[in-house]
């Protein structure tokens, strides 16, 4: 009792560290809030906590907590130099970034359906302020608008199947919810399904599933790159991790009934995010696809609901988040204030000027393609093992046949950078310090996760021990 | 006495590359440094595989040098590597390449030596992990991760359409090789099914018990993947594209290496995983192989450029392996592994020399030769020996390899005998047509006229060819013995489990005829 009394007011005293740098806008000063959370978030480890009631410490949440956390304190590092560069103003930007991540390791803990909704309002706000923060750009308020309406119109949706859940359930707290549906037989009852189909379609459009997907392309376009970064990662991983909470634990009872749904999307996501991917030319808007094809994989290991696809959710979480951020952390530091730099024939001979950049963004490039030895290789493994061992061998085909086409486009950067020569009027980017080392400890982490998983698979399944 | 020979051989090459990473090269003034570094490393290599070897023990079928660690131990995945008589001959082989291949790029790769060197001891790494893995997670991570080095090396140092050729090699291999890891991850869960827990523990797969039908979906995912890389008529296209554009190093690494990891993956992975099924796909694979033979040496036949030949004879030799491999008896096997051996020297030593001629003249057209003996003798005389190898004239390797695997397939179905000796005969009419219009006659291109013959570094890794082409000719029995407790035990796991199906199919017919001539007794009495 008393630890857990202790681990709790560490928490809140984590909570707070946060409040006050939320106001005092300063990068380094968000770093020290984000290693805060991080030890609470290691101090809680194996604490189930649960404070308040809606907001549960348990291993899942806290290991999707530090995946947030470390997205968090790259996308600062990475910000600084970019901050300066776009003469974006820094006080709002931080603020809004450390509301971001507030409102996502909120949602990732979060142990009530209308704290999940407050949390993703929380984020959301932040996030579309954040797409449209270049105000000069028409391209990014052009952006911050659709998102900003389709995201609107998604709350919504996620409202009324709340809404519906509670009239059938009698409760929006997720445990009650499931022990009421394990309870009852509801499954004659269409209400039931009217709101698993809200829900479902709330979720979805937050993780960017087909058919849902249409407003990423063209929001990841418009926002600077390092926000396309953290909005692809950090958003996606804390939607991923409620929507997991949601599906496998209140509603597991009806898995035979969205399972299939969600296998369709999972199959469509997969396939529309890669084919279309081929076809860009925009390297942000090419990666916009990639992040839609990689939540595909990730509804993979929600489809197959095994030990392994739960723990295989969390581990790709982590592998995506640092290596897709590392990508438009490179994207963002070739960036000009007035030029963007971000079409692909700006890439060609990338090699030549700046050999260390290019092989850090090969190295994210193969990663996201899913090649050993990185990090993107075992979660994919991961994700493709759980749907194997539940039977879903069509979903597993579909996966790799798609990666590898996934992995075309990735090359088609890597061909521009290392086999074509140097485009005329590129012109010489400084990297500093900070970035660099964000770079390295990113590609680090890679090589780490790819090479040695061990550790963090274990901390995974660990993860998915205490709530599943 | 007790040193990880295995691991040191490939850990070995990732820190020579690790260590040409701080040597500092931005203005290229280091190259000849670079260039000596790679070699000492490979060389050092090539030494570590021959130390292997000499801890070897040959009469034993077993996997030797065992090493054995812990990996991820939640899925039974384990850091296993070990050698037995067949992956050991072409871990020594990789090792006795990479120098060559280092060589052969000496003075024809000026831009990125550094860079240059460390993707092709990368690559050596790759190789030798693949042919060492035991598990078959480990396996996979070296089958697919050999694939960067290589896609870079033809992409950045090949020749016009190298960024084609890259992608296209890349792609291809890589579409056929995630359907295998599909079946790899089916493999672990049956042995999680069977036993309670998953392992990639490949001796420990081999003796699951898999049922006829999941047997025939899973080797066809291998088989793909493996006949991709051979590459199997009609999944060739890939090569004469990647062959053609890579540069000299790439081409005798590719030609030399890593096409027999397709035929090690049947040896090892997909014919004794699955026996029934290759039992059941055997014949027809054996066809695709006869094909490819005929079919390869054909368009080899009308190449103009010299290159492009020597690609298309792969695919036709590379036929012949894949034959022997069918046949399954100890004669065709062993002659598919010899021959595996003797294609890398041989047609490793081809790629070479046309390199050679290459990085003299920037042509590789076979049009643009000719009367080339009177210019340059010794190069001459190191081609007609390695020709004559690669044609398989008596004394030389490819002979001992072609006739142990046109014994046992003659002893399985003669008719594939047919189909293959055709092969061999279309083989001496290509090699040695292209011979004679390229070295004999008057030199007729002026240009050719002043072309210098062997430089030192060519000498020294046109010798050793030259020389191992012979010893494998002569000697045969000192490849032959290492290979064979290994090759007997493969064989004789086939032949078990076929001799166990044959066996059950007699019975079974015995049984319907049984039932038949009940009927027929019922319906004449009635």
């Amino acid at each position: 009792m008393l630890s857990v009394t202790l681990a709790a007011l560490a928490c809140m005293a984590a909570e707070a560290f946060r409040e006050k740098d939320e106001r005092m806008p300063i990068g380094g000063l968000g770093i020290v809030g984000l290693i805060g959370a991080a030890i609470s978030a290691a101090l809680l480890w194996n604490g189930n906590t649960v404070s308040y009631g809606v907001i549960s410490g348990d291993n899942f949440g806290l290991f999707v907590t530090l995946v947030l956390v470390a997205v968090g304190i790259l996308t600062i590092m990475f910000s600084s130099q970019v901050v300066d560069r776009d003469g974006i103003p820094a006080g709002e930007y931080y603020t809004l970034i450390l509301f971001a991540i507030a409102g996502m390791i909120m949602m990732a803990t979060a142990n009530d359906l209308l704290v999940i909704f407050i949390a993703l309002e929380i984020l959301s706000l932040a996030v579309y302020v954040l797409t449209g923060i270049r105000r000069e750009d028409p391209r990014a308020t052009e952006a911050a608008f659709k998102y900003f309406l389709l995201g609107a119109f998604s709350s919504a949706f996620f409202l009324y199947g709340i809404a519906f859940t509670f009239g059938l359930t009698g409760s929006t707290h997720l445990d009650r919810i499931g022990a009421y549906l394990a309870a009852q037989s509801l499954s004659d009852n269409p209400l039931i399904l009217v709101a698993l189909g809200l829900l479902l379609v709330g979720f979805a459009f937050k993780i960017s599933a087909v058919p849902f997907h249409m407003w990423t392309p063209d929001a990841y376009e418009g926002a600077p790159a390092i926000v396309t970064g953290f909005m692809s990662t950090g958003v996606k991983a804390a939607a991923f991790a409620a929507f997991a909470r949601v599906f496998l634990s209140s509603f597991e009872p009806f898995s035979a009934d969205w399972a299939p749904v969600v296998w369709v999307i999972a199959a469509a996501t997969m396939i529309l995010g890669t084919v279309v991917g081929v076809a860009q030319t925009n390297l942000k808007r090419m990666l916009a696809y990639s992040s839609i094809a990689h939540g595909g994989y990730l509804l993979v290991g929600l489809v197959a609901a095994n030990e392994v696809g739960k723990a295989a959710i969390l581990f790709y979480l982590a592998a995506y988040a640092i290596t897709n951020l590392a990508a438009f952390g490179v994207i963002a530091l070739l960036g000009a204030r007035d030029r963007a730099n971000d079409e692909l024939r700006d890439y060609a001979g990338l090699w030549y000027s700046h050999p260390g950049l290019s092989a850090l963004m090969t190295v994210c490039l193969l990663s996201l393609g899913g090649l050993p030895p990185t990090a993107g290789f075992i979660g994919k493994w991961y994700i493709f093992s759980a749907a194997v061992g539940a039977g879903y061998y069509g979903l597993a085909v579909i996966g790799v046949l798609t990666s590898v086409i996934s992995v075309f486009f990735y090359l088609r950067v890597v061909v521009m950078m290392y086999m074509q020569p140097r485009g005329a009027e590129a012109q010489p980017v400084h990297v500093t310090a900070l970035s660099m080392t964000a770079l390295t400890v990113s590609i680090v982490a890679i090589f780490y996760l790819g090479i040695l998983p061990t550790q963090v698979l274990n901390l995974a399944a660990q993860s998915i021990a205490t709530i599943f | 006495m007790n040193l990880p020979l295995l691991s040191i051989s490939w850990l070995l090459p990732v820190a020579g590359a690790a260590l040409l990473l701080l040597i500092g090269n931005a203005d290229g003034r280091r190259n000849g440094l670079i260039r000596w570094v790679t070699l000492l490393v490979s060389i050092a290599v090539f030494a570590v595989t021959l130390a292997i070897w000499a801890s070897f023990s040959a009469g034993s079928p077993e996997f030797q040098l065992v090493e054995r660690h812990l990996w991820i131990p939640a899925f039974g995945i384990d850091y296993y590597v070990g050698v037995d008589g067949i992956s050991l001959l072409l871990v020594v082989l990789t090792g006795f390449l990479t120098p060559i291949a280092v060589l052969s790029s000496w003075i024809s790769i000026e831009k990125k030596v550094k860079e240059f060197s460390i993707f092709l001891l990368l690559l050596e790494a790759a190789m030798i992990g693949v042919f060492l893995s035991l598990d078959l997670f480990l396996f996979y991570v070296f089958w697919d991760a050999m694939l960067i080095p290589m896609y870079f090396l033809i992409g950045i140092w090949g020749y016009d359409q190298r960024i084609y050729a890259a992608v296209k090699f890349m792609l291809y291999t890589m579409a056929g090789s995630v359907l295998m890891l599909i079946a790899i991850l089916g493999l672990a869960y049956l042995h999680s099914a069977a036993t309670g827990s998953y392992s990639f523990d490949l001796l420990k797969l081999y003796t699951l018990d898999i049922a006829p039908r999941t047997q025939f979906w899973f080797f066809l995912a291998f088989a793909v993947a493996f006949a991709i890389k051979v590459p199997l008529f009609p999944f060739h296209t890939w090569l004469p594209d990647a062959h053609v554009q890579a540069p000299t190093a790439g081409s005798v690494i590719l030609a030399g290496v890593l096409l027999k990891m397709g035929t090690y993956g049947f040896v090892r992975f997909a014919f004794p995983l699955f026996p029934l099924a290759a039992a059941y796909f055997a014949p027809w694979i054996a066809v695709l192989a006869v094909i490819g033979i005929i079919y390869g040496a054909l368009v080899a036949m009308v190449q103009p450029d010299m290159k492009k030949l020597v690609a298309y004879s792969s695919v036709s030799h590379l036929g012949f392996v894949v034959l022997g491999i069918c046949a399954m008896n100890v004669n065709g096997l062993q002659g598919a592994v010899y021959q595996m051996l003797a294609h890398g020297v041989s047609t490793g030593g081809l790629f070479l020399i046309v390199g050679m001629l290459s990085d003299r003249r920037h042509t590789r057209l076979i049009s643009e030769f000719g009367g080339l003996k009177a210019v340059m003798p010794r190069l001459t005389a190191a081609f007609m020996l390695i020709t004559l190898a690669s044609i398989g004239l008596p004394g030389l390797n490819g002979f001992i390899g072609e006739f142990l695997i046109m014994l046992g397939a003659f002893r399985w179905d003669p008719r594939y005998v047919v189909g293959a000796g055709l092969g061999v005969i279309l083989s001496a009419v290509y090699m040695l047509w292209m011979f004679q219009r390229v070295y004999y006659g008057k030199v007729t291109n002026g240009e050719n006229a002043t072309l210098p013959d062997l430089m030192p570094h060519e000498w020294s890794s046109v010798v050793p060819l030259c020389a191992v082409a012979l010893v494998m000719g002569i000697f045969p029995a000192i490849f032959l013995k290492p290979m064979e407790p290994a090759v007997t035990r493969i064989v004789d796991r086939m032949q078990n489990v076929q001799t166990l199906r044959v066996e059950r199919e007699r019975i079974e017919r015995e049984r319907s005829e049984r039932s038949e001539r009940a009927q027929r007794l019922l319906r004449a009495e009635r």
